[in-house]
């Protein structure tokens, strides 16, 4: 990447003056989701999901998501298994049965380091996890940069009456903190949500939502809302249906190109070793080289439903 | 009504309940009407009637019918399907409710009457409110038919018209 490219990659995902840049939603961007059959419950129920990296949503046309690290934290905070998973070419799918009251959340949560530094005078490269970093990267090494990211990718689903338990934060990354439920949403009224990053509020964070069905309409009805100081911000959704939300909170050095949505480093579906975007290092001939200095990155993604009135 | 995490089933009731006087002894005549469907596979529909405060919120369940005779499921999967009674009121019940669940009824005129000396209307205080009756059919649609009426005093019959799963919901306070 060149400094140019750089310079145009960091500009697009801020905005300048307050003034949004116009840029035209990537329409080959490869979103990653987690959709529920319904969010909704009532009793003692099973809830199917579809889980794909998919650029129409929702869509199945990509990439199927790896379900290694999909987890289920039950109502009362305890860790759920999802059943009779299958991945297929395009999608996997898998079942949770709520055997509890409450809201469950369905999701993915992993860190990924982008490493470059130097050994006997040749740049070497790493990518992968933390606890790998630790066992293949020499301590001390000369030159190290390093581009840390934490990915989230979550749905909820209630059964009977909504409850807090899955929101509380661990201070990790980007995390929603509802102050409307996420199960409660319904279309044409306000719902307020918060944004933390590591723990403290996220302000000025642009958040995209994405309406699905978007095959049937002819512009894909893309919006962006902007946290404020609080981390908080208000969204009205349109009309009832599924929406993917998504933000990215990035400092320092990027290591990707352009495109302001999607994941950071480790792919937008979150998942480990799920199909990944935006890697500098992959399909590169020749020497690697090396990043040009020290980044973070924290991506949330989430699947909502509105319902109707 | 801001939609928070709050509890916002009771807020109608509130602090005041435990100090209102008891309203007269009047009671809430309801008649709703079932419509005959001419359709493939017909399910005699779910309906929740309720009351429905000024703010939206709901004050009061007097009735729900569904399938409580269930093998399958106790009839509650179909619960959320009567969805702003379910969103104010019904998620945070536990069914079967005493005093409140019932069968589902077949086509015709129902005719009701919720008591003001006991139960859910008990505690009622007098004012404004709209009687809700929300049906929901497996395999049909959803619809819910407002009724204004006043409590505390008896009161002329006022009426609504359903649409498609609901015809005509007449209430009167007396």
């Amino acid at each position: 990447m060149t400094f140019k490219k750089r310079l145009l990659a960091v500009a697009a995902s801020m905005t300048l003056g307050g003034f949004v840049l116009a840029l035209p939603f990537a329409a080959q961007a490869h979103r990653g989701w987690i959709a529920p059959t319904a969010t909704v419950l009532s009793g003692e129920i099973w809830v199917s999901f579809d889980a794909a990296i998919s650029n129409e949503l929702f869509y199945a046309d990509h990439n199927p998501m790896r379900l290694d690290g999909v987890v289920v934290t039950a109502p009362d905070g305890s860790v759920d298994k999802i059943q009779n998973a299958l991945t297929a070419k395009y999608r996997s799918t898998f079942d949770v049965q709520l055997t509890k009251p409450g809201t469950y959340k369905i999701g993915t949560a992993s860190a990924n380091i982008m490493a470059s530094w130097t050994e006997n005078g040749a740049v070497k490269r790493f990518r992968g996890t933390p606890e790998d970093f630790a066992e293949q990267v020499p301590a001390g090494a000369a030159d190290l940069k390093t581009i840390k990211s934490f990915n989230r990718n979550e749905t909820f689903v209630t059964r009977d009456a909504p409850t807090t338990t899955v929101f509380k934060p661990t201070g990790k990354g980007l995390e929603l903190i509802p102050v409307t439920h996420p199960n409660d949403l319904v279309s044409g009224e306000a719902a307020t949500f918060k944004f933390l990053l590591d723990g403290k509020p996220a302000a000025d964070l642009d958040v995209t939502f994405a309406p699905g069905n978007a095959r049937y309409r002819a512009t894909p009805g893309d919006f962006k809302v902007k946290t404020g100081a609080d981390g908080s911000f208000k969204v009205t959704f349109p009309e009832a249906g599924l929406y993917w939300m998504n933000a990215v909170a990035r400092s320092g050095e990027t290591g990707r190109r352009a495109g302001g949505e999607g994941g950071g480093p480790g792919g937008p579906g979150g998942a480990p070793g799920g199909p990944g975007m935006g890697d500098p290092g992959a399909g590169q001939q020749g020497p690697a080289t090396p990043l040009a200095g020290d980044g973070t990155s924290a991506s949330y993604t989430a699947t909502l439903e509105a319902l109707r009135p | 009504m801001k939609r928070t995490l709050s509890l916002l089933t009771f807020s109608a009731l509130g602090a005041g309940a435990a100090v209102a006087t008891p309203a007269l002894a009047a009671d809430l005549n309801v008649t709703v009407e079932v419509p005959r469907l001419t359709v493939a596979e017909y399910h005699k529909p779910y309906v929740s009637i309720w009351v429905e405060a000024p703010d939206a919120s709901a004050a009061a369940t007097l009735a729900v019918w569904y399938d409580a005779d269930s093998k399958e499921d106790k009839g509650v999967k179909w619960l959320k399907d009567m969805r702003q009674w379910w969103r104010k009121a019904g998620r945070t019940m536990s069914f079967p409710a005493d005093g409140l669940s019932g069968a589902t009824r077949a086509p015709g005129p129902q005719k009701l009457v919720f008591s003001g000396a006991k139960g859910p209307l008990k505690d009622l205080k007098p004012g404004q409110y709209n009687l809700v009756v929300e049906a929901a059919r497996e395999v049909g649609g959803h619809e819910a038919v407002r009724v204004p009426f006043a409590w505390g005093k008896p009161g002329k019959p006022a009426s609504a018209k359903g649409t498609a799963e609901l015809g005509a919901v007449t209430v009167a306070v007396k």
